[in-house]
């Protein structure tokens, strides 16, 4: 079993996620290039949070266009696990294997605080560890993150439990105070409609050990966890 | 300004006359546009220099001290904690977005350049009023400038301070700090000392931008220091992240034997300095040089201070491994010269030599002696009668918690990211200093940044001490034994008696306190010139301290967050008193002078010990200095941040029969507010009386939101916990809500 995390110019979450997926979840895991993917051969594949490119034109657009990509799309056909963080979630709405866009956030500057999430669909192969409904915690750190598509979109998405992790309070209520950066819906993560491709804004590697959690929990660690079983099973997530 | 062969020059012609003296020979342009700059205040440290020795610079954690890129101390394990502090005024106070931006990037290569992996930046911040648009204009684009670089290259910023004082108006001061963690094998000097090695230069081409940078630097600001704006250096974050990994990267190889990056002064200040700290020379053949533009003459090639580039100094074994890498991340390279053992920078264009300096000429400016005065304010300051007693001390300690100097900093740090490189244990606003781990260890650092210029303009010995004494406070409320200081000395005028004065008093200040508290400096910066010309006002004397210390283990670590309700609530270190330059003195009195709080420097350092002792023996659930705002502020702080109440009754704190404003708001030096267990209270007390620390139990932690203090029983203040707590959250928002 062996997972490859994507490093593109500008990628800067790269290491702290190969340091999580080999050191807390116990993952082999290869640091690669993006000019040198194409050569491996992975069972899963993680893009990592930063500033690819320099967040130039549009943030993940250019690395969308990359060789790497083409790679990455054709493991999602084959319903390898492809998780995208932050950036990486960026990159995997520019190159349409995730819908809608990711716009400025609605207060126009940085974020990054930690915030609490829903868990909406508890099937995919990184929710599979957890709980419909179940609460987790975890930072933010982005100035693009207000996830947007149009309605109809929205309920499509709704209907074929596409959308997997909401902002929200303690109490599981999608509420505006909860929000931080003006997603439609309270939307923080969604995933293609298999299951197998999964974009959020939350930073789970930052949030896969108590020592680094102010309320001193590991629920970054589930969805590393489900990308393993997921791995194991190949394919089938519950 | 002088012109010397069509040059603009800085020196001053005594200066000139030395060069052409010690040089044998007359300077052409070339050679006075280099001597120019590396003669410059901001390169050459000549007027500073015969009073930074005042320091203490070793130890035996000391790896590398001052006169390296950055200062290395052992935290033990085979690591080392390599760290520096820059100011980046100037260029912050005509464009605040670049040269903030600029800024970060400096301080990023001072600590890469030594061969360790930047993993934090701090940013100590000086405005003037809050109330000014203009403030508010250079404040909101200089933290978006951090944060913008900061997050881009993926080094999480997780400390820093923010003070608003009139006397920053048209001199803001934007200093930057950046800690990373090495091997003590992997550890590289900035040395050129094989003759035939290979000078490689790479990152960002050289272009027009930032020429004469340091020169700007190291004058006042005047009305015309707007026209200076191209001497602002653009940065580039992302091309800055390619460099630290691509620079990581090539260490590993092994074929580096000196790296600097290209900063003030350009290649001029690289070459030379590595030369000349080899011991050798260097040859640059300019028109290898990668350039942004065509038809850059040699004095700006030399002196241009285009961002986001290092020179490597390569065994010619290894130049094609090196640049292969640089290739694998984009990044340009040029190969312009060579290590000679000629002693001398020597400058060719197209085989022709073009300039010839002694390295040692450019890199070692002679000393300028400058005279020192006590200003006639220092005395008359002092003298300031007792303000009236405010009926209502609980609405004066909700409005000092909403004043802008103590008002929470909530909306700079939320634009920052605190959190990238998983290394943040204790983050922005959770403690009193940051707490980084070290991968794969359970070990830590923990570094703080304190100055308060309010102190130092009144007492500048005491102040500078001070700063040392706060930041050593401060590392050591989360746990961390203090091991050394760098410091950022920002001033007016050198050339100014009383300015110099306030200069040499504070150094002699945290000297001192630097000896007593056992934590060496180990590298620094001083900025001088933060004066403007127009209104002949210098800033405040701001001697900025960061203080790094070191945490054996991770589970010590300790927060100022109230643990439990029932927490017995001690206070250690008395109170006097010392309300000159306090904020309850400039918020509710607008009164400027008084006696400024005095560092009794061996108390200092016994408090200091003493907590670390009682951490040690468990028994402290939360700490807190006590300083901006005092007693009063740093209780509701607590309070504040944990969302939990308390009860306190000060009649045993008053061992100096004081006021009780003065009480709750001076701003003494060497006291902690801790909480312990009920059960460890007669401890911690017995064990304080040992130690010679006074020590008293103040009160409790309650659930009621409510903060109370007592005396003798009779209620002073009576605070609703969420009203105070609002008033702290909302200042600096409101504000800035533009």
């Amino acid at each position: 079993m062996k997972v490859a995390v994507i490093r593109f110019p500008g990628s800067n979450c790269d290491l702290d996620t190969v340091y999580v997926l080999r050191s807390v979840v116990g993952l082999e895991t290869e640091l690669v290039w993006h000019k040198h993917f194409n050569d491996g051969d992975f069972d899963a594949v993680v893009l990592p949070g930063g500033f690819s490119y320099g967040d130039a034109l549009r943030a993940g657009v250019i690395a969308a266009y990359s060789p790497a990509m083409k790679r990455v799309k054709e493991m999602a056909k084959e319903g390898k696990p492809v998780l995208g963080i932050c950036n990486g979630f960026q990159i995997l709405v520019e190159s349409e294997l995730l819908g809608g866009a990711l716009l400025r956030n609605d207060c126009l500057t940085f974020i990054c605080k930690w915030v609490t999430l829903r868990v909406d669909n508890d099937k995919t192969a990184f929710t599979n560890s957890m709980k419909k409904g179940q609460i987790l915690k975890m930072p933010i750190a982005h100035n693009e993150g207000r996830y947007y598509n149009d309605l109809e979109a929205i309920r499509e998405m709704e209907e074929n439990n596409q959308i997997v992790f909401r902002y929200s309070n303690d109490k599981g209520e999608l509420t505006s105070e909860s929000n931080p950066n003006g997603s439609l819906e309270n939307i923080a993560g969604i995933c293609n409609l298999e299951g197998n491709v999964l974009g959020l804004m939350p930073h789970p590697e930052r949030a896969s050990e108590p020592i680094l959690s102010p309320f001193k929990t590991d629920h970054g660690k589930l969805i590393f966890e489900s990308m393993v079983n997921a791995i194991k099973n190949g394919g089938k997530y519950r | 300004m002088t012109i010397v062969e069509g040059v603009q020059v800085d020196l001053k012609p005594e200066e000139l006359s030395q060069a052409v003296k010690m040089l044998g020979k007359k300077p052409n342009a070339v050679e006075v546009g280099m001597i120019d700059v590396m003669w410059s205040e901001h390169c050459s440290y000549k007027s500073s220099r015969p009073i930074l020795k005042l320091l203490p610079q070793s130890g035996p954690r000391v790896v590398c001290g001052p006169g390296n890129d950055a200062g290395a101390v052992d935290i033990g394990d085979g690591y080392v904690a390599v760290f520096k502090i820059e100011s980046h005024n100037h260029p912050s106070a005509i464009e605040p977005y670049n040269g903030a931006a600029t800024g970060i990037g400096g301080i990023i290569r001072d600590i890469l350049c030594m061969g360790a992996r930047p993993i934090a930046l701090l940013d100590p911040l000086r405005f003037g009023s809050i109330r000014s648009p203009r403030s508010r204009w250079l404040f909101k684009y200089v933290v978006k400038g951090i944060a913008d670089y900061g997050n881009c290259v993926g080094i999480p910023t997780v400390g820093g301070e923010v003070e608003f004082d009139e006397s920053f108006e048209s001199n803001c001061l934007v200093n930057v700090v950046c800690v990373g963690i090495a091997k003590r094998d992997e550890i590289v000097l900035a040395e050129a000392k094989y003759p035939g090695d290979v000078v490689v230069l790479a990152g960002g081409s050289t272009g027009r931008d930032g020429i004469h940078g340091v020169t700007f630097a190291s004058r006042t600001l005047t009305e015309e220091s707007e026209e200076d704006r191209p001497a602002v250096q653009v940065g580039d974050p992302f091309t800055k992240k390619l460099i630290i990994d691509a620079t990581l990267e090539i260490l590993k190889t092994g074929f580096v034997h000196g790296l600097k990056d290209l900063g003030g002064g350009g290649l001029t200040c690289a070459s030379s300095e590595m030369a000349n700290k080899g011991g050798r020379g260097i040859d640059i053949e300019l028109s290898k040089v990668h350039l942004r533009e065509k038809g850059l003459s040699p004095f700006e090639i030399m002196l241009s201070e285009s961002q986001e580039r290092m020179l490597f100094i390569v065994d010619p074994k290894g130049v094609e491994t090196v640049t292969e890498i640089l290739d694998k991340y984009g990044l340009s390279w040029s190969i312009p010269g060579k290590v000679t053992d000629s002693k001398n920078v020597r400058v060719f264009l197209n085989g022709s030599l073009v300039a010839e300096v002694p390295a040692k000429l450019l890199a070692e400016s002679p000393i300028i002696e400058r005279k020192a005065k006590k200003p006639s304010y220092i005395d008359e300051l002092k003298k300031v009668e007792k303000p009236p007693m405010p009926n209502d001390l609980s609405e004066v300690l909700i409005q000092l918690m909403a004043s802008e100097n103590i008002a929470s900093k909530e909306w700079v740090y939320r634009q920052y990211d605190h959190e990238v490189g998983i290394r943040s244990v204790v983050k922005c606003g959770e403690a009193d200093a940051a707490v980084l781990r070290i991968l794969g260890e359970d070990k830590g650092i923990a570094v703080s940044s304190d100055c308060n210029s309010k102190h130092c303009y009144l007492d500048p010995f005491n102040g500078g001490a001070g700063a040392v004494a706060e930041a050593c406070r401060n590392v050591a409320c989360v746990g961390a034994l203090p091991l050394a200081i760098v410091d950022c000395l920002n001033f007016g005028n050198p050339e100014k008696s009383d300015v110099f004065w306030q200069f040499k008093e504070t150094v002699r200040g945290m000297s001192e306190m630097c000896k007593v508290m056992q934590t060496p400096c180990v590298g620094g910066n001083v900025s001088f010139y933060n004066e403007d010309e127009v209104t002949k006002k210098a800033v405040k004397p701001s001697p900025v301290v960061v203080a790094l210390g070191v945490l054996e283990s991770l589970k010590n670590v300790v927060t100022l967050t109230f643990k439990n309700v029932g927490d017995c609530i001690v206070l250690l270190g008395k109170t006097f008193p010392e309300m000159g330059g306090s904020e309850y003195y400039y918020t509710i009195h607008q009164i400027e002078g008084g006696i400024a709080p005095k560092v009794d420097m061996k108390t200092e350092k016994r408090t200091i010990d003493l907590l670390l002792l009682a951490m040690k023996e468990s028994y402290i659930n939360a700490a807190h200095d006590c300083s901006k705002g005092g007693l009063g502020v740093a209780l509701s702080l607590m309070s504040v941040k944990s969302k939990l109440g308390l009860e306190a009754e000060l009649r045993e704190a008053n061992t100096e029969n004081l006021r009780f404003d003065e009480l709750l708001f001076s701003e003494s030096h060497s006291r902690f507010i801790v909480t312990t267990k009920k059960a460890n209270l007669d401890n911690l007390l017995e064990l304080a009386k040992n130690r010679g620390v006074f020590a008293c139990y103040l009160g409790n932690v309650i659930s009621s939101p409510q903060i109370v203090f007592r005396y003798e029983d009779n209620e002073i203040v009576d605070c609703d916990l969420m009203e105070i707590k609002q008033a702290w959250e909302s200042t600096i928002p409101s504000y800035m809500r533009l």
